[in-house]
């Protein structure tokens, strides 16, 4: 029943987005006002989506096997909580919730824009229409959620475990808004674009959805990043796979457009550059979207999935890429031809420099991404690219992209002179000292780690003195700043102090090594709702003595029949302490996996730390209007 | 002869292709050195010579060949026309089993042993890396 309402409702929304066009089209000839109609047709398109959605909830809730979605990702043992979030946790409903936020945000739009020229609005809405057609169409020919299985099943097929996770549960929707943010940008860009508006103005409007779009962004891959470090037991955050680093491309994207806006916004200058970004972000977010659904990215996180799909995103892609192509080429005039006024030393050549930088990390991420898919179309030679590569490439680079960072705030817009800028230097100095005290005692490539910790250091004194001496006048970018220097010292400094050791063993043994002994002393069984848990004792007394209990955990679910580990991890704010136990099929052996990760609260913190900087800057814009 | 903007904007243009190209080469360079190929038992088989470079090697584990030690496991990988002997110290992925398709990197010693540095893990059961259903497909 519920399905069948989600579908109809489904197939109402997208009817309404023909009427919201036909209007539109009149609309943007006629009269001086935005017609009411068209708002009301945004609304209600928006509410048929939402009445969609919760009716594939509902389905989910009640555990309607008729329904292939709900049969093929949920089963009647699983806890309620995960229940709902299977909703997005497949590929069609994950699809309905793309819809559900691009209706949404096209909503927000039109109430949001109210001061803005009538035409921009409705052409943002109509360049929004197209992008919400494509979805609909997309989910409705190639992955309906609400299609009919006859006869009922009695028991569905269950989700996979180890997206039984309340982090990864609230991942999607948070990176979605991320996402789905982006395509505002794009469509507003794109109307800017036609009617010439690309201005002060439009940088200082569209700024808020910049920001909004950012934040989820960086929230969602934070979220991501935290449950693999806990739940696929590997112990690390990053592993530059394929599925990560397509959510990383937009958000370089993004964040250098944040950066391009206000320069914008500031200086009417970089005009074409932010029109570039703008499409270039959407575009990254369509291309995650598609190569994650697609199955053509060998990834260790890959799930499930179908080609067709792909094909179909691909060539909605590009006939979007297509679109915004036309639109600019010939829509944009570049009215400033007087020539720019760049002058060497000025927060917005600063800013410039360092969105060139970013541009070369995205590139050095698109190509160590997508080279290995070429390559396999092409030769079919089968390759993959590792850390190594990535870490080559953008570590040097990262180095004076850490000192603009920390110089371009301190110059003023327009022109700055370098007089009364003697502590800049002074910090540097204090910050080489400090790292060749860290460095020195360490059995560690000297060199790299030297300069890199340097720039490190030197970002978090200078952002630090900023919180002093400037008062917190520009606190948003600030705290941004600030918590980027963090979590590069973080990463740094983890990277560095981490020792791991990985043994097996088996109940009543002991290992010891120099620096750990650890005892496996016993495992209990537990039974609870859908899984039976294995769970070991194990007593871990370092070279100092100190005794620590660590309590790993094996959870073996009955649908579908998986075996996955829950890893124990203690916490504090120094360090990380992590241990993990493997069943090794048909033996009495059990693999550990004990790991130290100092500073890994802090790569958290200053991640959230990035993103509380742009709240701040959202909330200050709302405050100062 | 040219004025002085004129001049600067030349001056920029050929700063910008000369990075452009730079980077892109630099790019391609490291791709060169730091790409892990991907080969099948029977495409070991075959190799003309064994070199010292990292490589992934993918199949179905043998039934009835894990074995365990404190130190290492040891198992076989098999596309079903040709095998080879693995033998890895390190973390073991829960989805690793006998029957079930696996991936591991690692050095080759000669064809027919590979030691492995990594056991790469996959989120879902019924997952099979694409190059082991060709291999599984064309057999």
């Amino acid at each position: 029943m519920a399905s069948l309402v989600g579908y109809y409702s489904l197939l109402a929304g997208f009817c309404c987005s023909f009427l919201i066009i036909y209007f539109s089209i009149i609309n943007f000839k006629d009269t001086k006002i935005l017609d009411k109609r068209i708002l009301s047709f945004t609304f209600f398109q928006f509410f048929f989506v939402v009445i969609s959605f919760f009716g594939l909830i509902i389905s989910f809730v009640a555990s309607d096997f008729s329904n292939e979605t709900v049969f093929n990702n949920s089963h009647t043992t699983k806890p309620l909580f995960y229940k709902i979030s299977g909703t997005w946790g497949n590929h069609e409903g994950s699809l309905l919730l793309w819809l559900l936020v691009l209706t949404l945000f096209i909503y927000l739009f039109l109430l949001n824009s109210v001061g803005q020229k009538k035409n921009y609005r409705v052409l943002t809405l109509l360049f929004q229409e197209i992008i919400i057609i494509g979805f609909f169409v997309f989910l409705i020919k190639t992955s309906n959620p609400f299609n009919y299985i006859m006869p009922t099943p009695k028991e569905g097929l269950g989700l996979n475990p180890i997206l039984q996770d309340p982090a990864l549960a609230i991942h999607p929707p948070v990176l979605y808004l991320g996402y789905v943010g982006s395509s505002i940008i794009f469509s507003s860009a794109l109307a800017g674009v036609t009617l010439n508006y690309i201005s002060k103005d439009w940088a200082k409007h569209i700024k808020s959805w910049v920001f909004i779009s950012w934040i989820f962004l960086t929230l969602g891959i934070l979220l991501g990043s935290i449950w693999a470090y806990y739940e696929l037991g590997w112990g690390g955050f990053w592993f530059w796979d394929p599925v990560e680093n397509v959510s990383l491309m937009p958000w370089l994207s993004l964040t250098t457009l944040l950066h391009c806006i206000l320069v914008l916004e500031k200086r009417n200058i970089l005009n074409s550059w932010a029109i570039i970004l703008s499409i270039t972000t959407f575009a990254l977010s369509m291309c995650g979207t598609f190569l994650v659904r697609s199955g053509i990215l060998n990834s260790v996180h890959t799930f499930a999935n179908d080609p067709e799909r792909g094909l179909f995103i691909l060539i909605f892609l590009f006939i979007l890429i297509f679109l915004s192509f036309f639109v600019f080429f010939f829509f944009h005039k570049n009215e400033n031809k007087t020539l720019i006024n760049l002058n060497w030393v000025s927060k917005e050549t600063a800013i410039l420099i360092n969105n060139w930088f970013m541009m070369y990390f995205l590139i050095v991420v698109l190509i160590g991404t997508v080279y290995p898919i070429f390559l396999e179309v092409i030769t079919s030679e089968k390759i993959s690219v590792g850390p190594p590569f990535f870490h080559k490439l953008i570590i040097p680079f990262l180095i004076p992209f850490l000192i603009f960072m920390a110089i371009g705030p301190q110059l003023k817009w327009i022109k700055s002179n370098l007089k009364n800028k003697l502590y800049l230097i002074l910090f540097l100095i204090i910050s080489f000292i400090l790292t060749v005290l860290i460095v020195k005692n360490l059995s560690i490539n000297f060199f790299t780690n030297t300069i890199l910790l340097t720039a490190a250091f030197f970002l978090f004194f200078i952002t630090v003195r900023d919180f002093f001496k400037k008062k917190f006048s520009n606190l948003s970018q600030n705290i941004s700043h600030f918590g980027f220097s963090l979590l590069i010292l973080s990463i740094l400094f983890n990277n560095i102090f981490s020792s791991e050791i990985i043994t097996n063993l088996k109940i009543g043994e002991t290992f010891v090594s120099d620096k750990f002994k650890i005892s496996f002393n016993d495992i209990k069984q537990k039974d609870e709702q859908n899984y039976k848990a294995i769970i070991g004792k194990f007593k871990v007394i370092d070279s100092k003595g100190s005794n620590l209990i660590m309590s790993p955990e094996l959870r073996i679910y009955n649908q579908p029949n998986i075996v996955t580990s829950e890893a124990d991890i203690k916490t504090n704010l120094l360090t990380d302490k992590f241990m993990t136990m493997n069943l090794v099929q048909n033996q009495d052996y059990f693999n550990i996996r004990y790991q130290i990760k100092p500073f890994m609260a802090w790569i958290w913190i200053s991640v959230i730390l990035i993103c509380f900087g742009g709240l701040i800057s959202l909330f200050k814009k709302k405050y100062e209007n | 002869m040219y004025g002085r903007k004129v001049k600067l904007r030349f001056f920029f243009v050929f700063l910008i292709l000369t990075i452009l190209s730079l980077s892109i080469f630099l790019i391609l360079k490291s791709l060169e050195e730091n790409v892990v190929y991907f080969k099948s038992p029977t495409e070991i088989k075959i190799l003309s010579e064994i070199n010292n470079n990292k490589i992934r090697i993918g199949g179905m584990v043998k039934e009835n060949s894990i074995l365990i030690e404190e130190k290492k496991l040891k198992f076989v990988v098999t596309d079903f026309k040709n095998e080879i002997n693995v033998v890895y110290s390190g973390v073991i992925p829960n989805l690793f089993a006998e029957g079930k398709g696996v991936v591991a990197e690692g050095f080759l010693k000669d064809r027919s042993f590979f030691s492995a540095t990594k056991i790469l893990a996959k989120h879902d059961e019924n997952y099979m890396p694409p190059e082991v259903k060709k291999a599984l497909e064309e057999k």
